[in-house]
């Protein structure tokens, strides 16, 4: 699937997008997969309450299942107006 | 109901009388224009908003369509500017037109609100010194959501 990153998130991570294989059953299983993968994962997600996560561009939460997800997007509460 | 994301800037002018001018059946328009202030801290070069393309378009016609169907307007339009900004720029407006003022005043506080804190927009403060900062966003504008 593609995971996107935006502001300080994608700026720890150091890309905007990815693919990612992963047989991740919910979003938090998915961001524990990838702490484990590298330091700047975890530097990025390391305090889930101040990110939230959209599912194929609709906001979601950490506990939402990914299967038939194509794109997941991590991102700091949004700061638009 | 018209949503506009884009970098360029806009004529806030030339918009509310095109808003207004195709309001037929309305007796309220009401328009707001956010601005770019100084940073609350040293000087601000430039402000940067950054936007997630396809899901920001999205959120932004949801919001206006349950303000249309709440407040039973006519019309509404948002324009929000991404990329860099400086002080002074116009960053976004909202329109809001109904039968009666205070629907369209309510629906446009309603936009603002909820812009504010679920379409996907974030902005990143550059100072003079060039050091940068993401702004935070505040608690006091997710309990705003609280009050619809």
């Amino acid at each position: 699937m593609d995971v996107m990153y935006f502001a300080w998130v994608r700026e720890r991570i150091g890309v905007p997008k990815e693919k990612i294989e992963t047989s991740a059953s919910t979003v938090a299983d998915l961001v524990a997969e990838l702490k484990s993968r590298e330091e700047r994962y975890e530097a990025a997600f390391s305090d889930l309450s101040a990110l939230r996560v959209a599912l194929d561009q609709e906001l979601s939460d950490f506990d939402a299942p990914l299967e038939g997800v194509r794109e997941v997007a991590f991102f700091p509460p949004m700061t638009g107006g | 109901m018209k949503i506009v994301v884009q970098d360029a800037s806009f004529d806030f002018g030339a918009e509310a009388q095109a808003f207004s001018d195709a309001a037929k059946g309305a007796g309220a328009v009401v328009t707001f224009s956010g601005v770019v202030r100084e940073a609350d801290t040293g000087a601000m070069a430039m402000m940067e908003i950054e936007h997630y393309p396809g899901m920001t378009e999205k959120a932004l016609e949801k919001i206006a369509t349950e303000a249309v169907a709440r407040w039973s307007l006519t019309d509404a339009l948002v324009i929000h500017r991404h990329g860099r900004l400086v002080p002074g720029d116009q960053i976004m407006m909202v329109a809001t037109a109904a039968r009666h003022r205070m629907a369209a005043f309510e629906a446009a506080e309603y936009l603002m609100d909820y812009l504010k804190s679920r379409a996907p927009f974030w902005k990143k403060e550059i100072l003079e010194d060039g050091r940068a900062k993401w702004v935070s966003a505040k608690d006091e504008d997710e309990e705003a959501l609280n009050r619809w």
